[in-house]
């Protein structure tokens, strides 16, 4: 069991980032910490990338003539994508964020709620009355 | 022209003439013009395509493939022609008939009215001369839907609530059982077209086929095969001549016409009878029968009891397809025409009294005979024609459905017919003899709403246009009964 | 000729260096033109590839020309073909009608960066749906993603609430492609290969089976986020509602068909023989969800009174009836997926659009402000009216054709059940839908309200799609050809 543990540590951290990560998201009302949370989880998924493509005692692959063992780059390319990708999508959430804040002045998610279905009563409301109208 | 021609053109022509119909709405008598004139070079091109007919030919159209291996293809065969003879037939009766109605009660919106009603004709069209299940199925949707907005056509609550339940059951039966019986056929037999002697023969299994009868019965809405029954009775909030359209010209004959043509032509009359899955549909064609007779007994309304006479009326020619034999079948056909030649005549009337006086209750028409003797009288002869007495031309179709039924030697469903007839007598005739022999009631004590001035001459009768055509399609009653023959004639191929 | 063997990469690079020239595009119609340009000669573009395919099969491009296992490849075939269609066909359509409905909906300074977002968008769809490169599709997912969040907030002039929606958007958005990703990594794991059509051999040829049904659990579960599967489609009705009406409209009909393609080629050209989870999944799990979305989605659409977020749950249904087909795993129910593909983006698009011209001229969407509408806009009605028909599945109409194939597919399998609640669950449509035709046309407009029917730049797109709506429902031999080639493709793996 330990050695289950031990042998496949980086994976059970990935696990657990992941899921700190995912648990944020869902639990925190400020729209800033889900955001954070988010982050974590993408940084889960990083680094679950580059350490399976992570060879112990492996180098760069730089073909000096000497047989070395080598890490497969090609994860770790394709995870500086997708750090690009999260570093988008964190400034467009922030950038959102801002926005909310601007025009609702709050970024706590239960407010923004009872804002929103205050709005879709005051709509709904409308029908009974509209209908009576058009009798 | 030729006769693939003049067959395109019975589906093509309606429309033209509601494209003309839109743009002389401005003008009522222009477009009134357009209406008749339409529906009377209508009634000739079909007349025209009956000799072929009658002939033997059976001149066909593949339009355009819709889908791989299903295309919109039309073939006159006899049974489509005796519909579209008599759905453009009565067109013209009813067009006008709508004059005068509309015209009297002063509706609004009489452009979109006219202009419906032509899409309704070009869709029943479309249903009789079909040449497949699909394209039977594609015009049946059109017809339900163009006939929609003239149900909802007052426009108050009660129009939009009737005409909510006619789309609700005629589209939720089609989409929701016909269209996933059509499928099955397709998948099973691979052709949808319609073929003398049938095409499931050996291709449904045996035990399922009960099954794809019911989904195929209940499915085609317009039969109104209870419990699928309820939209007739509500569609009854729509103008007199929109109830004369559903009841006799086009929706329920479309029905009933549909049911015949499944029974005929995809399942085989031999086929069907032989595997005995047309059993239940007996039992159920002959409770709606009675049940809707005897419900049109309990209702005051006019036009309420006609439309459960309807019901009635529909679920002999259901219970005629069920039987599937020779009789049964011809005399189902044979009803369709005379059951909407005398149900037009009885709505006309309706409408005509309710022109005339604003009356709707039966129990309001006491003495009405009186001061409208040519409605009644044309009432009278359309509610005798319905209920089989000689010389009027329900007898003809009544007579087959019970010689087919002693055919099967089934009793009960001689039974059953006598009975309704029975039941027809007593809820058409009262309403015949409160008109003509009950006095009418002291104006002091006419129910309230309803009083209408004193007449001067004894005689207060709806606008010509209104009393007219009823007292056309009355005549029509005799003159079927003499030219029944023909019509047989030109029915006989189907069942040999 | 050399142009056409490059049209793979072609139509999603076009589109890509297109967007930042379009950014700098300061005056707003010229940004505007410039996008329909790019827009169209995508379209023609995948309407030259689609009829290559069609005679020739499939097209593979090589990126850089560097071998398929290693270097990226991009692959058209039948099946990406016609959503590599439909995205740009709808994309040029909704364009015309944008110009009009951005100018009432968004403050103009913004126009021509909502443009560049609607050309990245583009980009990333036709990305997605050409590249036959798993890594390669998380990427244009997340650009087509990281747009549609912008296009979706800058609804926010007319209603604020289109930030929020943006958010929630981008929250389940992003977990959806960072599922997906690590999906990708597990499979990278498993195989070591990117290449869709070489993982799906060298999974034939690995015992190690956990992995990869892990990977395949997170693919499909990332990509039910992205295609709104019911129980994960909360964030489609508030986006749909709240975006501006044009970028609903290219959304809804693109946007979640890109996603159900990818649900397509992962299931059955990756994973099809190499994981024993599919067909299980798609039995106990896909089937149940897509039947419990479609009458959830159904249901929920008749209570709404905001119509676009009618039309919002209506497509949480419609994509119940993709799966669906899906789940079915069968070439008939393939090919129904396919073409409800196809015909859903034509009718959505068209009621969308409807919705907009009316929003253009009442400035609202709500039921109750359209009383009477049916008179004072006669046309945009008569569009919405269709539209309608077709969503019920009227015949003659392209929604007919979806139900056929569908039913089909589910009778070939002698599933009753199946069938009574696919057409239960399509008469609900009819609920929602007469609600607005009564309300539009059985009843009298409020008094003093004088509305002209929308302008013309509106109102012909819109009839553009009406018309295919029509069109493709009278001769639907085109549609069907295609989704049978798509389906026998994707399909015919499993075999």
């Amino acid at each position: 069991m330990l050695e289950l543990f031990l042998d496949k540590y980086n994976y059970w951290i990935v696990i657990v980032l992941m899921l700190f990560g995912l648990y944020i998201v869902i639990s925190r009302g400020n729209l800033v910490k889900k955001l954070v949370g988010l982050n974590v989880f993408q940084t889960s998924v990083f680094l679950f990338y580059i350490s399976l493509a992570k060879a112990e005692g492996g180098t760069a692959p730089i073909l000096t003539g000497k047989t070395e063992l080598f890490s497969n780059p090609l994860p770790h390319v394709l995870i500086l994508t997708a750090i690009v990708v999260g570093i988008a999508t964190t400034a467009l959430g922030l950038a959102l964020v801002v926005r909310i804040q601007e025009t609702y002045n709050t970024i706590e998610e239960d407010e923004l709620e009872d804002l929103n279905v205050a709005v879709m009563k005051g709509e709904q409301d409308r029908i009974p009355g509209a209908e009576g109208e058009a009798r | 022209m030729s006769a693939e021609t003049a067959l395109l053109s019975t589906l093509f022509l309606p429309l033209v003439g509601m494209v003309l119909i839109w743009l002389t709405g401005k003008s009522p008598n222009l477009r009134e013009a357009v209406t008749l004139t339409t529906s009377v070079i209508l009634f000739a091109i079909v007349l025209s395509l009956l000799s072929d007919v009658l002939d033997g030919a059976r001149p066909s159209v593949d339009l355009m493939e819709v889908m791989p291996g299903l295309s919109l293809s039309f073939e006159i065969e006899p049974l489509g022609m005796l519909f579209a003879c008599i759905a453009s037939g009565l067109w013209i009766v009813n067009s006008l008939y709508s004059i005068g109605y509309m015209r009297g009660n002063d509706e609004k919106k009489q452009t979109r009215f006219y202009m419906c009603f032509t899409v309704a004709i070009s869709s029943a069209m479309g249903i009789a001369f079909a040449g497949n299940m699909f394209t039977l199925f594609v015009f049946y949707e059109v017809l339900t839907l163009s006939t929609y907005p003239l149900v909802a056509h007052k426009e108050t609550e009660e129009a939009k609530q009737g005409a909510r339940t006619y789309l609700g059951i005629l589209i939720g039966t089609s989409i929701g059982l016909q269209l996933a019986a059509i499928i099955w056929t397709w998948i099973a037999a691979g052709t949808l077209d319609f073929t003398a002697g049938g095409i499931l023969s050996g291709k449904v299994d045996p035990v399922l086929l009960p099954f794809l009868l019911a989904l195929y019965m209940f499915g085609i809405g317009k039969a109104a095969l209870m419990p699928f029954h309820r939209w007739l009775p509500s569609a009854m909030v729509a103008p007199t001549p929109v109830s004369a359209l559903l009841h006799a010209v086009a929706v329920v004959k479309a029905g009933v016409f549909t049911v015949l043509k499944v029974v005929v032509y995809i399942f085989g009359i031999d086929f069907l009878a032989a595997s005995g899955a047309a059993n239940w549909l007996i039992w159920v064609a002959g409770f709606t029968l009675i049940t809707a007779s005897l419900v049109a007994l309990s209702k005051d309304n006019l036009k309420a009891r006609l439309a459960y006479s309807t019901v009635s009326q529909l679920a002999y020619i259901v219970l005629g397809a069920a039987l599937a034999n020779h009789y049964a079948i011809l005399g189902g056909a044979l009803h369709i025409a005379t059951h909407a030649l005398g149900k037009i005549t009885l709505f006309m009337c309706a409408g005509a009294i309710y022109v005339a006086t604003h009356k709707t209750e039966i129990s309001d028409m006491q003495g009405l005979g009186r001061k409208m003797p040519f409605t009644f009288a044309a009432f009278c002869v359309g509610a005798f024609s319905i209920i089989g007495l000689p010389p009027l031309a329900g007898t003809w179709s009544k007579w087959y459905l019970v010689l087919g039924a002693a055919e099967t030697g089934m009793l009960i469903v001689v039974a059953i017919y006598m009975i309704s007839s029975l039941l027809n007598i007593a809820y058409l005739m009262p309403i015949v003899a409160k008109g003509f022999f009950r006095p009418a009631p002291e104006l002091a004590t006419a129910s309230a709403g309803a009083a209408v001035a004193p007449s001067k001459s004894g005689i207060q009768e709806a606008p010509l246009l209104c009393v007219l055509p009823p007292c056309l399609t009355a005549l029509g009653c005799f003159v079927l009964f003499f030219y029944a023959d023909a019509v047989i004639a030109l029915l006989r191929p189907i069942v040999e | 000729m050399i142009a056409a063997e490059h049209l793979p990469v072609l139509q999603v690079v076009g589109p890509l260096l297109a967007a930042p020239i379009c950014s700098v595009l300061r005056i707003r119609n010229l940004a505007w033109f410039f996008t329909l340009i790019v827009s169209v000669g995508a379209f023609l573009c995948s309407l030259l590839l689609l009829q290559t395919v069609m005679e020739s099969g499939p097209i593979s491009y090589e990126l850089g020309g560097w071998m398929a296992p290693l270097g990226i490849e991009y692959r058209v075939d039948a099946s990406n073909g016609i959503v590599l269609l439909i995205i740009s066909g709808i994309s040029s359509v909704v364009l015309p009608f944008a110009k009009r409905s951005f100018e009432a909906e968004v403050p103009e300074k913004l126009h021509s960066l909502l443009y560049t977002a609607y050309i990245l968008c583009l980009t990333g769809l036709l990305g997605i749906t050409a590249t036959a490169d798993a890594f390669n599709v998380f990427v244009f997912l997340e650009i087509s993603s990281l747009s549609t969040y912008v296009l979706v907030a800058a609804g926010s002039s007319i209603d604020r609430r289109a930030l929020t929606a943006a958010y929630n958007y981008l929250i389940l958005g992003t977990i959806g492609a960072t599922f997906f990703v690590i999906g990708i990594g597990l499979l990278y794991m498993a195989t070591g290969s990117l290449n869709m059509a070489d993982i799906a051999v060298r999974l034939g040829t690995i015992a190690e089976i956990r992995t990869v049904d892990v990977a395949f659990a997170f693919i499909v579960v990332g990509l039910a986020l992205k295609l709104a599967l019911f129980p994960l489609h909360t964030w489609l009705p508030n986006a749909y509602t709240h975006a501006p009406s044009a970028v609903t409209a290219f959304l809804a009909a693109t946007a979640t068909k890109a996603a159900v393609y990818l649900m397509l080629r992962f299931s059955f050209t990756v994973f099809g023989t190499g994981s024993g989870l599919l067909a299980p999944m798609a039995g106990t799990v896909g089937i149940p969800l897509a039947l419990a979305g479609m009458f959830a989605g159904s249901i929920a659409a008749i209570y709404q009174y905001n119509l676009k977020r009618m039309l919002a749950y209506s497509s949480v249904a419609q994509i119940g009836y993709m799966v669906l087909g899906f789940g079915l795993l069968s070439v008939t129910g393939v090919m129904a997926t396919t073409l409800h593909l196809f015909n859903h983006a034509l009718m959505k698009g068209a009621l969308f659009m409807a919705l907009g011209c009316v929003f253009v001229r009442i400035r609202s969407v709500h039921i109750a402000d359209l009383s009477g509408i049916g008179r004072q806009m006669p046309w945009t009605m008569a569009a919405f009216v269709i539209g309608g028909l077709s969503l019920i599945g009227v015949p003659m109409t392209v929604g007919f054709i979806s139900k056929w194939y569908l039913i089909s597919a589910a009778l070939e399998q002698e599933a009753w059940w199946l069938v009574a609640l696919i057409v239960a669950s399509s008469l609900l449509a009819v609920i929602y839908i007469w609600r607005v035709i009564e309300a539009a046309y059985l009843k009298a407009p409020p008094p003093g309200r004088a509305v002209a029917e929308a302008p013309l730049s509106m109102l012909i797109p819109t009839w553009v799609l009406v018309g295919a709506n029509i069109y493709f429902g009278v001769d639907a031999d085109f549609t069907v050809s295609v989704a049978r080639a798509a389906a026998e493709g994707l399909v015919g793996v499993m075999q």
